[in-house]
């Protein structure tokens, strides 16, 4: 009883206190800020990755991080944003890995001879599918998450931290470790990079509402 | 002249600059309009697509796996006591401490017999006044906070005034709740402890929040209170302070006390 009642005490506490208390040594206080933040790191850590493993496993590596970094994070800013910060450089890492085990697969490489990164639009545009096919939402989400994929892992955080997140450019910079005006490139190339991937389906304007959301 | 791609993707994302002049070309084309729409639906698609939901209990889930990974932790060094700010901090009520101490030694050669009450009533009145100063420019932080509105349409609110200066009135609200505590002068303490745990939110917000974010801290705020709280002990504090005031001092004992 005495544990459920301490337990429903420090649930309610803010991050700033649950912050100080973990840096004391009290682990059950970093428990409230797992619990509070997972869901939240979860839906960036799935819309960068693309699939619930690789979200689960930035979710569980950023608390990690961030609680051996907690010290350097104490008073600087709000718990929530920082740790989102780690989650997304992690995911950033967890892409560019995965592109290179994939490229190692013999798969079609999404890298050139000298290691950088080149535009896979072309992978994505298939002008044989039909608008018919198209409008039916599966196949609507199936290609916009391959757009999404063929995003470099810069401008997949510009536009996921943009427009899912409301996250301001200086703060994507942060994360890109660039600058305002490159990153309000970098949001800019993957607008126009998942416009060119779905303009050849005219009718996915009209079926984006249909897909439903679970969010 | 159309806009270009990249203007209408600009314009769409809320940028600033020229906005009044795309939106005017914006109402007299219908060519950008439509090319608007088309960059809107890529949005709209986006905003469709499906995140699995993880289950309720995703939180504990995570704990669970972290939990054993999780290093031993030790209690913070004394370092960190000594950051700028803190120093800053504890520096100021160590400049009203000694200001007590001389105002006591001011007023003992100043009267004949030395008076032990006489010397308690001047550091009371000090110290109530310094409380009543802290609490004065903490309502000020939290009444700023609590009656600003962001601007329709304004994506980031500027608090990095009131969070320096929050963070600033940390250092002394802890010394007093202290001195509180010792004193065992339970409503200020606990006043204090609630200010303490407000100001400590806002000091630890970004410079920038979100009008979301914004509105969660003016919740907190309002939530607890606190605001009333800090006027009620203000108010007493005054009627206290012009309590030792009004006391003649031959008249003054020392069970007056020393409470803040």
């Amino acid at each position: 009883m005495r544990v459920s009642v301490e337990r429903a005490e420090s649930e309610g506490i803010s991050d700033a206190i649950a912050v100080e208390r973990t840096l004391a040594g009290d682990r059950e206080a970093y428990r409230v800020l797992v619990e509070r933040y997972s869901l939240y790191l979860y839906r960036l850590a799935y819309r960068m990755t693309g699939n619930a493993h690789d979200a689960e496993e930035v979710v569980q590596e950023a608390f990690l991080r961030a609680y051996q970094k907690l010290s350097q994070f104490a008073g600087n800013s709000n718990f929530g944003t920082w740790v989102y910060r780690i989650a997304a450089n992690y995911a950033i890492d967890r892409i560019r890995q995965r592109n290179v085990e994939e490229a190692r697969q013999a798969r079609p490489s999404r890298l050139a001879e000298d290691g950088t990164e080149v535009d896979t639009m072309a992978m994505i545009k298939d002008p044989s599918a039909s608008p018919e096919h198209l409008a039916r939402s599966a196949e609507l989400a199936a290609k916009m998450q391959q757009a999404l994929d063929s995003l470099t892992p810069a401008e997949r955080t510009a536009i996921v931290m943009r427009h899912w997140e409301g996250c301001a450019i200086e703060e994507i910079a942060a994360v890109l470790k660039s600058n305002s005006n490159a990153t309000k490139n970098t949001v800019f190339r993957a607008v126009a990079k998942l416009r060119k991937a779905l303009e050849p389906f005219a009718e996915f304007r009209n079926t984006a509402g249909a897909l439903g959301t679970e969010s | 002249m159309h806009l270009t791609e990249e203007q209408l993707i600009a314009y769409r994302d809320g940028e600033t600059r020229n906005r009044e002049t795309f939106a005017a070309h914006l109402k007299d084309c219908p060519e950008c309009r439509s090319e608007l729409a088309r960059i809107e639906a890529v949005f709209a698609a986006l905003d469709a697509m499906p995140v699995p939901d993880p289950g309720g209990d995703f939180g504990q889930r995570v704990w669970r796996q972290i939990a054993p990974r999780l290093p031993k932790r030790r209690a913070r060094s004394w370092n960190s006591f000594f950051e700028p700010h803190r120093l800053l901090a504890f520096g100021g009520v160590a400049a009203l401490v000694l200001l007590a101490f001389f105002i006591g030694r001011y007023t003992r050669t100043s009267t004949t017999p030395p008076s032990i009450a006489s010397t308690g009533k001047t550091n009371e009145r000090v110290l109530v006044v310094a409380v009543g100063q802290h609490l004065g420019r903490s309502e000020m932080v939290l009444m700023e906070l609590a009656n600003a509105e962001p601007e329709k349409g304004q994506k980031l609110v500027n608090i990095s005034a009131e969070q320096k200066r929050a963070e600033d009135l940390l250092g002394e609200n802890r010394l007093y709740r202290q001195t509180a505590l010792r004193d065992g002068d339970k409503v200020m303490a606990s006043t204090l402890d609630e200010l303490e745990r407000v100001l400590l939110d806002i000091a630890n917000s970004p410079d920038e929040v979100t009008p979301a974010q914004f509105e969660a801290i003016q919740k907190r705020i309002a939530a607890k209170g606190i605001l009333l709280k800090v006027r009620v002990v203000d108010q007493q504090l005054q009627q206290r302070r012009q309590n030792v005031e009004e006391t003649p001092q031959v008249h003054a004992t020392p069970a007056a006390g020393n409470k803040i």
